[in-house]
């Protein structure tokens, strides 16, 4: 009895002992969340000490480095949506329309393929799509509008805004593909059955029925459009610029954060510092874009009581 | 009634009334006739063609991009040799330039002629010869003859077409690409240290992630009891997936190099970097591989007297585990292309040697791409669409190899 006894117990403590391995693994995520908020917070907390926070957040003029620095980051949020807007207009018309060609109007094996290569476009690294839009799209685009006689320059937000619509539309594409397909098939056989064409049902039945799922793939998308930076430290300005000409330069939050911290400034003074201000801004606006996405998509899968997405 | 009985009375039925005057035969019979029916089947068509219209254009994207990048890049791979004679007794420890006539000097290749002494240091019986031998040429001469922009004197390029009408000009495959390091010379440089620095990289991300993800998603998958914790866990990984991945290098920075004091611009620091954010795309696909292993089999290890352990141990996870090495490779894959947190704990640094431990500074491919396009030097831009078609080729045999072992081992429940 006693040998059978001292068996389990070394039993016991060895799972036990493994079952904390695991546990403490697991903690690791949690850690790494909070271990981004809290150094990006206590380091912006140090930069709100020195500048003020409601300048920070109102002010038009960001001028580093002289000895009256001001960072007021208006001009910074604007460039960010100026290409985050033009990205969204290239990216949800087209990822949408194929999204809808691949759900409702593709066959199978036409699917099996058009998938694939979608995942080829989302696979891409972003610095290469950064090098495209430096050297390819934005000499076209300066030409093309030279020659109807506008100056553009080489760091338009054009240029990034469209490069980065064609970065999004896979995930726009595929999640909306997703959604599409979860409509239940009863609603458009009812809607074929009252005698409308497949163009109609699908305006006015299974889009609307999907529309939650749509618009979380949009908020999706401006999330990633947000936190991009190979694109437009390549191809976008440095120059913080009020302006609602996208053929000007613009610059972005996450170009200031590169250019503040490879810059050869000390670690304390505000220059650097601003970075993580910027960087706090730019992961509350994230974090809050993505749980209203999330809460969205949610919601859809309650409405038709989906459990595939 | 014949076809042709049934075709008079077709065209009857969908024949337009006129605008002015009475009703058509086919409206007087045809109590269903609806005259919006044209517009409704041509605004159905154009719809369709929207969306025919969206997906060429997405995949014309891919293609045409694609094929810019090619066109951009296959002349980095031949590179410009002149035969020319060298006098190797003219040839002393610091200069070299007097081994070659006047002439050539400005043609060919600086970081070619740095290597005259060293040759002469391994084979001393070539003090005294004078050979004819083929030479790099310089990056402007390069770019001159593939018909780019070039910066050429006149005497120059007067010499070079002489010498290509004499046939003393050769374009040969680039292996200096691959054997080099980066260079401040445009036609010495190549990936190799940006290469190694990638591998080194990644074996830390995979050390780190891949151990601590599997144990994160079995821990979720068969032992957490559904409470508060496990759902914070579980919100914790969704969002650690949607931050953008210059916070990571923000992490990197405050916590890896600021606070635990590592070396900046290793791969230790890059690869730790990697690790947290390749951990929810290896936890989300193990979790997904460990659902679909049944149930019965944990039933039939548990009937056995098996623990819960030993079951997941032994059983689960070997069933589970083409599931989550095809997540893991497309993780890595993933991590393969980061650049903003690398460029951020300060990877871009000039490398010209490749590193030999972790410890090093070193940098890694789409960095080295990211720097090459900063260059000035039009040589920089063919070398570096050189650079994305290796990296994108890297890239496309993973996925490649991912989708081969998944479908490969799927195992039909």
């Amino acid at each position: 009895m006693k040998a059978f006894e001292t068996k389990n117990r070394h039993h016991e403590l060895k799972e036990d002992s493994i079952k904390l391995v695991l546990i403490v693994a697991s903690t690791i995520s949690i850690l790494t969340t909070f271990g981004i908020l809290f150094s990006i917070l206590f380091e912006a907390i140090e930069f709100f000490q020195l500048r003020s926070f409601w300048y920070f957040i109102n002010g038009t003029e960001w001028s580093p480095g002289v000895d009256g620095s001001k960072f007021g980051a208006v001009p910074i949020f604007a460039g960010t949506f100026m290409i985050t807007l033009i990205a969204m207009l290239v990216a949800v018309p087209i990822g949408l329309g194929s999204a809808i060609f691949m759900s409702e109007y593709a066959s199978f094996g036409l699917r099996d393929t058009l998938k694939p290569l979608l995942e080829v476009l989302a696979g891409i690294p972003t610095v290469v799509y950064g090098f495209f839009a430096a050297i390819t799209v934005a000499p076209f685009i300066v030409s093309v509008f030279e020659s109807i006689g506008v100056t553009a320059s080489f760091n338009s937000a054009l240029a990034c805004g469209v490069v980065m619509g064609i970065m999004i539309i896979p995930i726009i594409a595929s999640l909306s593909d997703d959604v599409l397909r979860a409509v239940p098939d009863s609603q458009r056989k009812a809607s074929l059955a009252l005698g409308m064409t497949k163009s109609e049902t699908i305006k006015s039945v299974v889009i609307p029925s999907a529309m939650p799922g749509i618009i979380s793939a949009a908020i999706l998308g401006i999330s990633k459009a947000l936190g991009e930076t190979m694109i437009v430290v390549m191809a976008a300005g440095l120059r913080p610029n009020l302006s609602f000409n996208p053929l000007e330069d613009m610059t972005t939050v996450t170009v200031r954060i590169v250019d503040a911290l490879v810059g050869d400034h000390a670690f304390d003074s505000p220059d650097t510092l601003s970075a993580f201000a910027l960087g706090l801004v730019l992961f509350v606006v994230t974090l809050l874009l993505n749980v209203i996405s999330l809460s969205l998509i949610r919601k859809f899968k309650e409405k038709y009581e989906i459990n595939t997405l | 009634m014949s076809t042709h009985e049934i075709e008079q009375i077709q065209t009857e039925l969908t024949t337009p009334g006129k605008l002015i005057g009475g009703k058509s035969q086919a409206q007087k019979n045809n109590p269903f006739y609806d005259p919006t029916l044209k517009r409704r089947h041509i605004s159905a068509k154009l719809f369709k063609s929207f969306s025919i219209l969206s997906i060429i254009c997405s995949i014309g994207f891919l293609f045409f991009f694609l094929g810019d990048m090619v066109a951009k890049g296959i002349p980095a791979f031949k590179q410009t040799y002149l035969q020319i004679e060298v006098d190797y007794s003219r040839v002393k420890e610091t200069s070299y330039r007097k081994a070659l006539d006047k002439k050539y000097r400005r043609v060919v290749s600086r970081a070619w002629m740095r290597m005259l002494p060293l040759q002469i240091e391994e084979d001393p019986s070539l003090k005294d010869k004078k050979l004819k031998l083929w030479a790099l040429a310089d990056d402007q001469v390069d770019q001159y003859l593939k018909g780019h922009f070039y910066k050429l004197k006149n005497k120059d390029k007067q010499l070079i077409d002489e010498m290509n009408a004499a046939g003393n000009i050769e374009l040969r495959f680039n292996t200096l690409f691959f054997t080099h390091g980066d260079s401040k010379i445009p036609e010495n440089s190549g990936i190799l240290s940006a290469i190694v620095g990638s591998i080194l990289t990644l074996i830390v991300t995979m050390l780190f992630a891949f151990p601590i993800g599997v144990m994160t998603a079995a821990y979720l998958e068969e032992f957490a009891v559904d409470n508060k914790w496990t759902r914070l866990i579980e919100v914790n990984i969704n969002n650690l997936a949607a931050i953008p991945s210059i916070l990571f290098g923000l992490l990197g920075l405050a916590v890896f190099i600021n606070l635990l004091g590592m070396p900046r611009s290793s791969p230790l620091v890059g690869g730790l970097t990697l690790a947290l954010m390749t951990l929810p795309i290896i936890i989300v696909s193990s979790r997904a591989a460990l659902r679909s292993v049944p149930d019965s089999i944990r039933q039939a290890g548990f009937g056995l007297g098996l623990t819960k352990i030993q079951v997941v141990q032994d059983h689960v996870l070997p069933l589970a585990f083409p599931g989550i090495l095809t997540g893991s490779i497309i993780g890595l894959a993933q991590a393969m292309g980061e650049t903003a947190p690398l460029i951020i704990i300060g990877m871009i640094a000039f490398i010209p040697d490749t590193p030999s431990s972790v410890f090093e500074a070193a940098t890694v491919m789409p960095a080295q791409i990211f720097t090459w396009a900063g260059m000035p030097e039009r040589a920089y831009i063919e070398r570096t669409a050189a650079g994305i078609m290796v990296l994108l080729s890297v890239l496309l045999s993973l996925n490649a190899i991912a989708v081969y072992l998944r479908k490969k081992y799927e195992v039909k429940w």
